[in-house]
C-alpha cells in the first residue's frame, strides 16, 4: 500500500500507471449487479470474489398454436423463436497485488455505493490484522472424490503445508519460511528489481552455473566416472563468496528461484513420505499459473522423490480461501444444489514470462487475474452408466501434449472464424449493432486462440472440446445467444415434411434391410452439421442438399471402423431395456436419423432416453427444440406418439450446452432416470461426441458410437478420407 | 619455508591477520542423486592391520585408538606395526568446495636414532607446521583443536588441525612440489570433490599420487574415531541447555554412549544429511544445496562482505525480525489455528518486498536474517529426515557451524521446539575436520 502512494515518483508509479490504463470495466465485471463479496487479503496479494448476476439474451423457441390440424402449414416454420433477457448467476475471482488494493477498492466502493445488501467478508492474513474473529476455510470442489488424501502446498509469502483427507478434513502439518516472499525480497534486494513477475522474467533468462558451485566445480570432470550429475547444485550462491565479481541480475534471479523451488520441492517431499502421499498441489501466487516456478518445482519433486511424488497444480488455484469464505457467506443459497462451470471468454490464460507475448499482455495478465464461473441451473452429476468414472476423460486427443494436431486445429478454427462471424451477423437482422458485436466477438475469439498458439495450456488441457466451448462462451458473451437459431428452425421444417416420406420407404424393406437403412439413416443425417467446415460450405453454396444425396455421399462397407455385424447379430437377439440416446444436430440429423432410428427401437419393445443439450451449441438440436419436434412427429406417427403418451419415450436434457459430451457432468435428472430406467445401451452420436470427446470412453453397458469423419484432417489421421464411417459397437467385456 | 606454501610463515604463536575461510569443507551435493542411490550400504571391514590400543579392543564402541597411550601392546604386534604403518608424514586431507582441511600427525616420540636418519625435507615440514599457526595469508591452524598425546599406529604424537580456501589448493601443490614431497614416497590420503578435481594437478605438478576417499566413509570414520578419543580428557560432543535463552544458556558435555543410530548432518558449502545405523551401515537421506555456501555467498553479496567471520561478526549484531515477515506481522500475533506462535518466521526477506522496508534494513540485519534463514531450514530439514528415519540423536558438523554459536542455538532450540521436545540437536568439537580425519585414519588403515 505505501507503494500505491509513491506513484508520482518516478519508476515505482509504473506498475500503478499500468493499472490505471486498464479499463476497470473489464476487470470487475458486473460489479453493478454484485450481491456478495469475499475478500482475502494475503501477504502480498488480495483476493477477490464476488456473486453476481449477468443478464444475457437466450433464444427461446415456442411452438405455434395449431387449433386446426389440416390447415395449410407447408411454409411455415414449426415454431417461433424468441429472444428473451434471462439473469443468471456468476462467480467472480479477480487476483491482484496488494499494491493496488487501494485503487481497487475504491473503485469497488464507488460501483457498490446504490446497492443494499453488501456483506463483506474477510480471510487471510492480512484481513486477520483487521478482523481477528474471522475464520480462513479451505473447501474443496472437485468432479473426482478419488483426489483424496493429498497434501497441499500453498507458496505465498512463506509456505504452508496442509495434509487434505477429504473435503471438509484438512490438517496443517507444517510449513516454511522460504517462500514466494523470500524470493520477492531476497530477489529485490539483489536485482533491484521491485516487481514479482519482472523477477521471474529475469530469471527466465538466466545461467543459474554462474552463481551457484555446481557438483562439477566440486569433482572437477571426475564427476561423470562417479555417476554424479555435474549439474546438480552442490552449494546455491556458493560461487558468490568472492568480492571480486559482478554478477548479472538474471543469473541470480535464477540461481534464486531453483533455491527456493528445490528447497520447497524436497520439503514437499519429506512430508508427502512421513504422510505416505504421492500426489502434491501447489497453489499460491509463488505458483500462480507461472510456468518458470511449476517447472522448477516439478522438477524438484521428480528429484527428491525419484518420481515417486506426482506435482499437480491447479489453473485457478489461489482463490481456494477465497472461495471458502464466499461459500461460507453463501450457505443461505446452498451452494451444494448447483453445479458451476467455467466462463472461458471471462476468465484470464495462464501468465507467461515468455519474451514473445507483446509486453502490454504480460503485464495486463501478470498484474489481475480472473476466473468466472457461471452458476448451472441444475446439478451437474456423472453418468451412472460409467465403467470408472475416477478414470474418465472425455477428450480423446490432449492437444497440450499433441503439437501436430493442436497446429491443425488452431488454423482449423481460425479459417472457420470468419463463417461464424458471418453466420453470427445474419442471425439478427434486425439488430443495429450485430455486426460491430461480431467484430468484438472476433476479436476476442483470435486473441484467445493467439494466445493458445503461444501457450497451449494458457486455459488448462486443451482439445478440440475446449476450443468450442470457448467460442460458444465468446458469442454468448457478445448477445449471440444462438446464431443457428434461424438455420435450425427452417431444416427443422423441411425435415419433418419429409419424415412420412422417410419412414413410409423404411417400411417397405426387409427387416435386415430396414436395420442397415436405419444406421445409414443415422450416420447421413449426421452429415449436416455446420460445425464442420466442409460440410458447412456445401450447405451454404446449396441449401438443398439433400438426405439422399448424403447416403450417397457416405463412405460404403466395410466403414473406416466398423462393428455393424456385430450390431445386427445383437439385434436378432432379445430387445434392450432402454437405449439412452445422445443426440447431434437439428433438422435432418435428429427428425429422419435418430427418430426413425428410435421407432423401430420402440417397436422392439425398447424404452429410450433421447438427451439434447440444455442450451444452444452450433447447429446442435436443443432439448427446447426436441420437446417440438417429437410434438410434430407424435402428430405424424402413431408409434412415437403412443410411446410418448406411455412414458416409453422420454426427453431431457444433458445439462450441457456444448457441441461435445462430458458424460462426468450430465444432468442430475438425467441420470436419475437412467437408473430407474435401467439403461442398458447408449448410443452417442457425432463427431463432438463421439469422437473429439467419448471415443475412448468405458462403459459398464453396451454402447455405439457412431460418427462421419467430415474433416479431411482428422479423416486422414485415423487412416480413412472425408466422410468416412465411425460405426463403433462395443459391448463391456464380462 | 620462504615463498612455498601460502608464503612467509606469520609470527609465532600469532593470531593471523586476514582469514579468509568461508564456511565449507565436506562437498556436499545437493541432491539425493548420486552415487548412494542403494538404500544401505553396508561395508565390510577392510583393514588387515589390527588397531594399535589393544587394551582398548573389544571396549565398548571398539574404541579405534586411544590417547592413553599403547600401554600392553606387545613388542611383536610393535614390531609388525612398525613394518606394516607408512613412512611420516602423516596427512590427511578433504578437499571441499571452499575449504581444505589437512590433519598432520606429529610423532612426539622420536628417538634420537630416527632424529638423526629424518631426512632434512620431512624434518623441515614438522618444524614449519608446528611452530606456525597462520600459513600465508590464508591458511590456519586451529591450536585449540590440537589433540595431544595422542597414540596413531603405536606412535606417540600430537593431532594438528588446519585449513586453507580450495582456491589455495595450486599454491599448495606447487609448495609440495617445492619441497620435493615426492622424494619422500609419501602417499596423500586425500578425500572430498577436490580429491577428484585435483588428483591430476597433484600428479603433474607435485609427481604425487593421491589416494582418494570416499568422502562419506571418511566422515563416519572420523566422527567415531574422534569421538571414542575425546577431547584432550574433555567430551567431544556437547549440546545446549536453554538454548533461547542468552542468560541461561549453556554448552553441556554430551556422553554418546549409545551413538545408533544417529542421523548426521553435514554442513558444508552444503548440506549431506546421513543416518548412520553402525560403524559401516549408513546411508545417504538427502542433501540440501542451502548449506554454508549460501550462507556467505547471499552475506557477500546483500553486504559485500569478504570473510566468513566478517558475515558472523555482522549477524550477530543485526537484527533479523527486520528482513524476515514473522507470523505475528501476518496476523497480529500467534496463529493458533495452525499453532503457529507469533516469532516464527512466516517468510524469510519477506518483509523486503516493500521499498520502505529495504531502504530501513542494515547490512547486520541482512546478515543476519540470511544465517537465521538458511539454518533454520537447515534445521527444518533435518527434522523431517529424523521423522522419516525414526532417529531421534541429530548431531550437525560441517564447519559452517565454526565459531557460530548463534546457528548451534538456533537449531539446537528449532529442533527442540518443532520436535516438543523429541529430538536432540548434538554437536562436535572438531566441527569440519572428520573427513580429513577419516583420510588419515584410512592411511593408517586403522579401522
Amino acid at each position: 500500500m505505501a507503494e500505491c502512494g509513491a506513484s508520482g515518483s518516478g519508476s515505482s508509479g509504473d506498475s500503478l500507471d499500468k493499472s490505471i490504463t486498464l479499463p476497470p470495466d473489464e476487470i470487475f465485471r458486473n460489479l453493478e449487479n454484485a450481491k456478495r463479496f469475499a475478500i482475502d487479503i494475503g501477504g502480498s496479494l488480495t483476493k477477490l470474489a464476488y456473486y453476481s448476476t449477468v443478464q444475457h439474451k437466450v433464444a427461446k423457441v415456442r411452438s405455434f398454436d395449431h387449433s386446426g390440424k389440416d390447415t395449410e402449414r407447408d411454409h411455415e416454420p414449426p415454431y417461433e423463436i424468441s429472444v428473451q433477457e434471462e439473469i443468471t448467476a456468476r462467480l467472480h475471482f479477480i487476483k491482484f497485488e496488494n499494491t493496488y488494493i487501494e485503487a481497487c477498492l475504491d473503485f469497488i466502493k464507488d460501483h457498490l455505493v446504490n446497492t443494499e445488501t453488501k456483506v463483506i467478508q474477510a480471510t487471510g492474513g492480512g484481513a486477520f490484522v483487521y478482523q481477528k474473529d474471522s475464520d480462513p476455510e479451505f473447501r474443496f470442489q472437485t468432479n473426482h472424490p478419488h483426489i483424496f488424501p493429498y497434501l497441499l502446498v500453498n507458496i505465498g509469502s512463506g509456505v504452508s503445508i496442509v495434509k487434505v483427507e477429504t473435503e471438509d478434513r484438512f490438517e496443517w502439518v507444517g510449513g516454511s519460511s522460504i517462500g514466494g516472499g523470500t524470493f520477492w525480497g531476497l530477489g529485490a534486494l539483489l536485482t533491484k528489481t521491485k516487481k514479482f513477475d519482472e523477477l521471474l522474467h529475469l530469471a527466465s533468462r538466466g545461467q543459474h552455473s554462474n552463481v551457484d558451485m555446481l557438483v562439477r566445480d566440486v569433482y572437477g570432470g571426475a564427476h561423470q566416472t562417479l555417476g554424479l550429475s555435474g549439474n546438480l547444485i552442490a552449494s546455491s550462491f556458493g560461487k558468490s563468496a568472492t568480492a571480486d565479481q559482478e554478477f548479472s541480475k538474471e543469473d541470480m534471479a535464477k540461481s534464486l528461484l531453483h533455491m527456493i523451488s528445490n528447497d520447497i520441492g524436497q520439503l514437499a517431499c519429506l512430508h508427502a513420505r512421513l504422510h505416505s502421499l504421492d500426489r502434491v498441489y501447489f497453489g499460491g501466487f509463488f505458483i500462480r499459473g507461472h510456468p518458470v516456478t511449476m517447472r522448477t518445482i516439478t522438477y524438484s519433486i521428480n528429484f527428491f522423490s525419484k518420481g515417486e511424488v506426482q506435482a499437480l497444480f491447479l489453473r485457478h488455484e489461489g482463490y481456494l480461501g477465497a472461495i471458502g469464505a464466499f461459500l461460507k457467506g453463501a450457505e443461505q443459497d446452498n451452494p451444494n444444489q448447483y453445479s458451476w462451470g467455467e466462463n472461458y471468454a471471462g476468465s484470464s490464460g495462464l501468465m507467461s514470462t515468455s519474451p514473445e507475448l507483446g509486453p502490454a499482455q504480460r503485464a495486463r495478465s501478470g498484474t489481475f487475474d480472473l476466473l468466472e464461473m457461471d452458476r448451472l441451473e441444475r446439478p451437474l452429476v456423472n453418468l451412472p452408466l460409467l465403467l470408472d468414472p475416477p478414470s474418465y476423460v472425455p477428450d480423446t486427443v490432449d492437444l497440450t501434449d499433441d503439437a501436430l494436431a493442436r497446429k491443425y486445429w488452431l488454423t482449423c478454427f481460425e479459417e472457420a472464424l470468419d463463417g461464424v462471424v458471418k453466420r453470427a451477423v445474419a442471425s439478427q437482422p434486425d439488430s443495429v449493432d450485430a455486426a460491430e458485436r461480431a467484430e468484438k466477438f472476433r476479436q476476442k475469439y483470435w486473441n484467445k486462440l493467439q494466445t493458445l498458439r503461444q501457450q497451449p495450456f494458457a486455459y488448462g488441457t486443451l482439445t478440440v472440446r475446449s476450443l468450442l466451448d470457448t467460442r460458444e462462451h465468446c458469442l454468448n458473451e457478445f448477445n449471440f445467444p444462438d446464431p443457428y437459431s434461424k438455420v435450425k428452425q427452417r431444416e427443422n421444417g423441411v425435415a419433418l415434411r419429409c419424415f412420412p416420406g422417410v419412414v413410409r420407404s423404411l417400411d417397405t424393406l426387409g427387416w435386415e434391410e430396414r436395420q442397415l437403412a436405419l444406421v445409414k439413416g443415422l450416420l447421413a443425417g449426421n452429415v449436416f452439421d455446420w460445425g464442420a467446415k466442409a460440410v458447412s460450405d456445401v450447405l451454404e453454396s446449396d441449401p438443398y442438399f439433400g438426405f439422399e444425396e448424403a447416403k450417397r455421399k457416405l463412405q460404403e462397407r466395410p466403414w473406416l471402423v466398423d462393428s455393424y455385424s456385430k450390431w445386427l447379430q445383437r439385434l436378432k437377439g432379445p430387445p434392450h431395456k432402454c437405449a439412452l440416446i445422445f443426440a447431434d444436430n437439428s433438422g435432418i440429423d435428429i427428425i429422419l436419423g435418430v427418430f426413425p432410428f428410435v421407432r423401430e427401437l420402440l417397436l422392439r419393445g425398447t424404452e429410450v432416453i433421447l438427451a439434447c443439450n440444455s442450451g444452444p451449441a452450433l447447429n446442435d438440436v436443443t432439448h427446447s427444440e426436441s420437446l417440438i419436434v417429437a410434438e410434430r412427429i407424435a402428430g405424424m406417427d402413431p408409434v412415437v406418439h403412443s410411446a410418448l403418451r406411455e412414458e416409453r419415450l422420454l426427453l431431457v436434457q444433458t445439462g450441457s450446452s456444448s457441441p461435445c459430451l462430458d458424460l462426468s457432468r450430465l444432468d442430475k435428472g438425467l441420470a436419475a432416470l437412467v437408473r430407474e430406467r435401467g439403461a442398458d445401451l447408449v448410443v452417442i452420436e457425432g463427431m463432438g461426441r463421439a469422437v473429439h470427446t467419448n471415443y475412448h470412453a468405458a462403459l459398464c453397458c453396451e454402447s455405439l458410437k457412431l460418427a462421419v469423419i467430415k474433416n479431411a484432417w482428422l479423416a486422414e489421421r485415423l487412416g480413412g478420407r472425408l466422410f468416412s464411417v465411425i460405426f463403433k459397437y462395443e459391448v463391456p467385456a464380462e | 619455508m620462504g615463498a612455498g606454501w601460502l608464503g612467509a610463515p606469520m609470527e609465532r604463536h600469532g593470531r593471523a591477520s586476514a582469514t579468509s575461510v568461508s564456511s565449507g569443507g565436506e562437498q556436499a551435493a545437493g541432491g539425493p542423486e548420486g552415487r548412494r542411490q542403494e538404500p544401505l550400504r553396508r561395508r565390510a571391514s577392510s583393514a588387515s592391520v589390527p588397531a594399535v590400543g589393544a587394551s582398548a579392543e573389544g571396549a565398548r564402541r571398539d574404541r579405534l585408538g586411544s590417547y592413553s597411550g599403547p600401554t600392553s601392546v606387545s613388542r611383536q604386534r610393535v614390531e609388525s606395526l612398525r613394518k606394516k604403518r607408512p613412512l611420516f608424514p602423516w596427512f590427511g586431507l578433504d578437499i571441499g568446495g571452499t575449504l581444505v582441511k589437512l590433519v598432520y600427525f606429529e610423532p612426539k616420540d622420536i628417538t634420537a636414532e630416527e632424529e638423526e636418519e629424518e631426512v632434512e625435507s620431512l624434518k623441515s615440514i614438522r618444524k614449519y607446521l608446528t611452530s606456525n599457526v597462520a600459513y600465508g595469508s590464508t591458511g590456519i591452524r586451529d591450536v585449540h583443536l590440537e589433540l595431544k598425546d595422542l597414540t596413531l599406529c603405536g606412535r606417540k604424537g600430537n593431532l594438528h588441525f588446519i585449513r586453507f580456501p580450495t582456491h589455495d589448493m595450486p599454491a599448495f601443490i606447487q609448495m609440495g612440489r617445492d619441497k620435493n614431497f615426492s622424494s619422500l614416497h609419501t602417499v596423500f590420503c586425500a578425500t572430498g570433490g577436490g580429491a577428484y578435481k585435483f588428483e591430476q594437478d597433484f600428479l603433474t605438478i607435485g609427481d604425487l599420487q593421491l589416494c582418494k576417499l570416499d568422502e562419506l566413509d571418511c566422515l563416519i570414520k572420523g566422527i567415531l574415531y574422534i569421538d571414542s578419543v575425546g577431547f584432550n580428557g574433555r567430551s567431544q560432543c556437547y549440546y545446549f541447555e536453554n538454548p533461547a535463552d542468552s542468560e541461561k544458556c549453556q554448552k553441556l558435555p554430551f556422553d554418546l554412549k549409545n551413538p545408533y543410530p544417529l542421523l548426521l548432518v553435514n554442513i558444508g558449502s552444503g548440506v549431506s544429511i546421513l543416518a548412520v545405523y553402525s560403524k559401516d551401515n549408513y546411508k545417504r537421506v538427502t542433501g540440501t544445496s542451502l548449506g554454508g555456501g549460501t550462507f556467505f555467498g547471499l552475506c557477500c553479496l546483500l553486504t559485500g562482505c569478504t570473510t566468513f567471520e566478517e558475515a558472523l561478526e555482522m549477524a550477530s549484531r543485526g537484527d533479523s525480525t527486520k528482513v524476515d515477515k514473522l507470523v505475528r506481522d501476518i496476523y497480529g500475533g500467534d496463529y493458533e489455528r495452525f499453532g503457529l506462535p507469533g516469532w516464527a518466521v512466516a517468510s524469510s526477506f519477506g518483509n523486503m518486498m516493500s521499498k520502505e522496508k529495504r531502504e530501513a534494513v542494515s547490512k547486520e540485519d541482512l546478515a543476519r536474517a540470511t544465517l537465521i534463514t538458511i539454518t533454520n531450514n537447515i534445521g527444518s530439514i533435518a527434522r523431517m529426515c529424523a521423522l522419516n528415519e525414526n532417529i531421534n540423536q541429530v548431531v550437525f558438523v560441517g564447519n559452517f557451524l565454526r565459531i557460530n554459536t548463534i546457528a548451534m542455538r538456533l537449531l539446537a532450540y528449532a529442533l527442540d521446539y518443532w520436535s516438543k521436545g523429541q529430538l536432540k540437536a548434538l554437536f562436535s568439537e572438531h566441527e569440519g575436520y572428520f573427513g580429513a580425519v577419516g583420510a588419515l585414519l584410512e592411511l593408517l588403515k586403522i579401522p
